[in-house]
């Protein structure tokens, strides 16, 4: 392993008026490193994860991140050509509601296709290709590659979405709750496919859900957080095994046992 | 002509339409905001144009109308009317005679010279906005040159189609750097815009843009490697003149099928004719 971190966050606050969004977050992500984030609804994972993916402007903080070209640097302060070609090239976001990430209005394969073509990709036999290899790694039939994603199940658009991002191979994935809204085992599903990608591709990746049991599949080391602030972290099974504080503690005792 | 400015417009109001045509060929191809005027004709009826046009015009000038290649449509015939009345200007058929031609979705079959100015009508100046609706963000797309987005609408037409079947407004890139929407000609004019010896001006009325394409610019059509662009019509000669080279509108004939392709410029079939050209369909005693 090398021996800068992928991503590392300093110290990340981001306020919204006099209420606390997110504060005092800092954290190194390895390479080929999952880290999950878990904390209830209101804790300020999704400000967190907006603030790392340059969505949301943070208050305060840096998030630095090893880039191939050059090295380390502050994400940040990059500027908004360069961090926009970041985000699809290197980077990949995975949204909650595969509506927000995917375009509803063009086929599996233009959906697909789109980060290439943004990156220059100009051969049309190509981005096909790229496009039907993709749908069948997430194990989408290739004969539906010309059909719009709005034809597509729940499960499969969460599929298309997370073809859509990794298909320029990039080395960071954020996910938001990549698997609310899906039914158990679909959710199964997803998380085996999941599972095997950043394994075979080496990613790292940060993922921010509530769901422990997602946690406890993908993610190597574990951040609990409750109103806006780190409170346990640690390796995932050490912090579900032995939760020390009385917040995790709770959270790992209201998983309901079948 | 009392009661009118000259060009209907006052002079401040051609000053701010200047200045912003100014801009536009000073940046080809990016779209340059102005404070559009209420016209005495509805949006869609080249609002922008006129515009445009009256702050081009001069007491010297000889102005040609165009609508969809013709000079003798409702269009053509009031804006022409329009600038008659309210400038006094000398008005003309003949594309060579023209120093200002307002066109609509054509560009003339003659070539244009250094003396000319084109004037495009454009109903939606934005090429991304039926891919990006909020306006915000593709102006930001233009800024950052991120039209990855564009060649996903070529993808989509010939996934959907086996070819590229966008046939009008075609989307070009200007000079290397900005994505524009030629208006609605068709693609068969495309290759035109380029390096043209003429000032290409183009106005959009109701979505307040002014934009341009100053005299040998580069002008490139968006393609893709496998599916280079081209400039399609429909594969007949003129029946009138017998031109197999220009843009060709189809007619309807009667309800048996028949039909007739005429060129679609109006002023250059005529002129064609004039000198002796026949097409299939030309009047008998014509053609004998």
């Amino acid at each position: 392993m090398s021996d800068t971190p992928l991503l590392s966050v300093q110290d990340i606050t981001k306020t919204y008026g006099a209420r606390i969004g997110c504060t005092g977050v800092s954290f190194d992500l390895w390479p080929g490193e999952v880290m999950g984030i878990v904390g209830e609804s209101g804790s300020g994972k999704s400000t967190l994860l907006g603030c790392m993916a340059g969505h949301l402007a943070p208050d305060s903080g840096r998030v630095v991140f090893d880039t191939r070209d050059s090295g380390p640097r502050d994400v940040l302060a990059m500027r908004e050509p360069e961090r926009r070609m970041l985000g699809r090239t290197d980077w990949a976001y995975v949204h909650q509601n595969p509506r927000d990430g995917l375009r509803m209005g063009v086929s599996a394969g233009g959906n697909v296709g789109e980060r290439l073509m943004a990156v220059g990709a100009r051969h049309y036999g190509q981005i096909r290709e790229a496009a039907s290899d993709w749908l069948q790694r997430v194990e989408i039939d290739t004969g539906r590659v010309d059909d719009k994603p709005r034809q597509f199940s729940g499960g499969m658009q969460q599929r298309l979405q997370i073809a859509r991002n990794l298909v320029t191979g990039p080395r960071l994935v954020f996910m938001d709750e990549p698997t609310g809204g899906l039914d158990v085992s679909v959710q199964a599903r997803l998380l085996d496919l999941l599972r095997g990608l950043v394994r075979q591709m080496g990613l790292s990746a940060v993922i921010v859900t509530h769901d422990l049991a997602v946690v406890r599949l993908l993610a190597d080391r574990l951040m609990v957080m409750k109103d806006g602030r780190v409170i346990e972290q640690g390796l995932t099974d050490q912090v579900l095994d032995d939760p020390q504080h009385a917040y995790t503690q709770l959270l790992v005792s209201s998983v309901l046992q079948v | 002509m009392s009661g009118f400015n000259f060009a209907y417009l006052d002079e401040q109001t051609k000053r701010m339409i200047r200045r912003a045509i100014l801009k536009g060929v000073a940046v080809p191809g990016y779209q340059v905001p102005f404070a559009s005027r209420e016209m005495p004709m509805p949006y869609g009826w080249g609002t922008g144009g006129v515009q445009v046009t009256a702050a081009c015009l001069t007491p010297d000038d000889t102005l040609k109308v165009i609508d969809q290649g013709a000079d003798d449509t409702t269009n053509a015939v009031s804006i022409r009317k329009f600038f008659q009345r309210t400038a006094g200007v000398a008005v003309t058929e003949r594309t060579a005679q023209a120093t200002i031609i307002q066109t609509r979705h054509r560009i003339p079959e003659a070539a244009l010279t250094a003396d000319q100015i084109l004037v495009y009508q454009v109903p939606i100046p934005e090429p991304l906005r039926f891919l990006e609706p909020r306006e915000t963000e593709t102006r930001r797309m233009h800024a950052l040159q991120d039209y990855g987005l564009m060649h996903v609408k070529l993808y989509e037409d010939i996934a959907r189609n086996g070819a590229i079947a966008t046939a009008y407004a075609y989307p070009v890139k200007v000079e290397g750097r900005y994505v524009m929407d030629p208006s609605p000609i068709p693609k068969f004019d495309n290759p035109k815009l380029s390096n043209s010896p003429a000032l290409q001006l183009f106005g959009a009325g109701r979505e307040q843009r002014i934009y341009a394409v100053p005299p040998f610019t580069q002008v490139v059509s968006l393609d893709f490697d496998d599916f280079p662009f081209e400039a399609s019509k429909a594969p007949h000669a003129c029946d009138l003149c017998g031109d197999p080279g220009s843009y060709l509108d189809e007619v309807i004939t009667d309800d048996q099928g028949g039909r007739m392709f005429v060129c679609s410029d109006t002023d250059h079939c005529t002129t064609r004719q004039a000198v002796g050209h026949r097409g299939r369909l030309s009047p008998q005693e014509a053609a004998q």
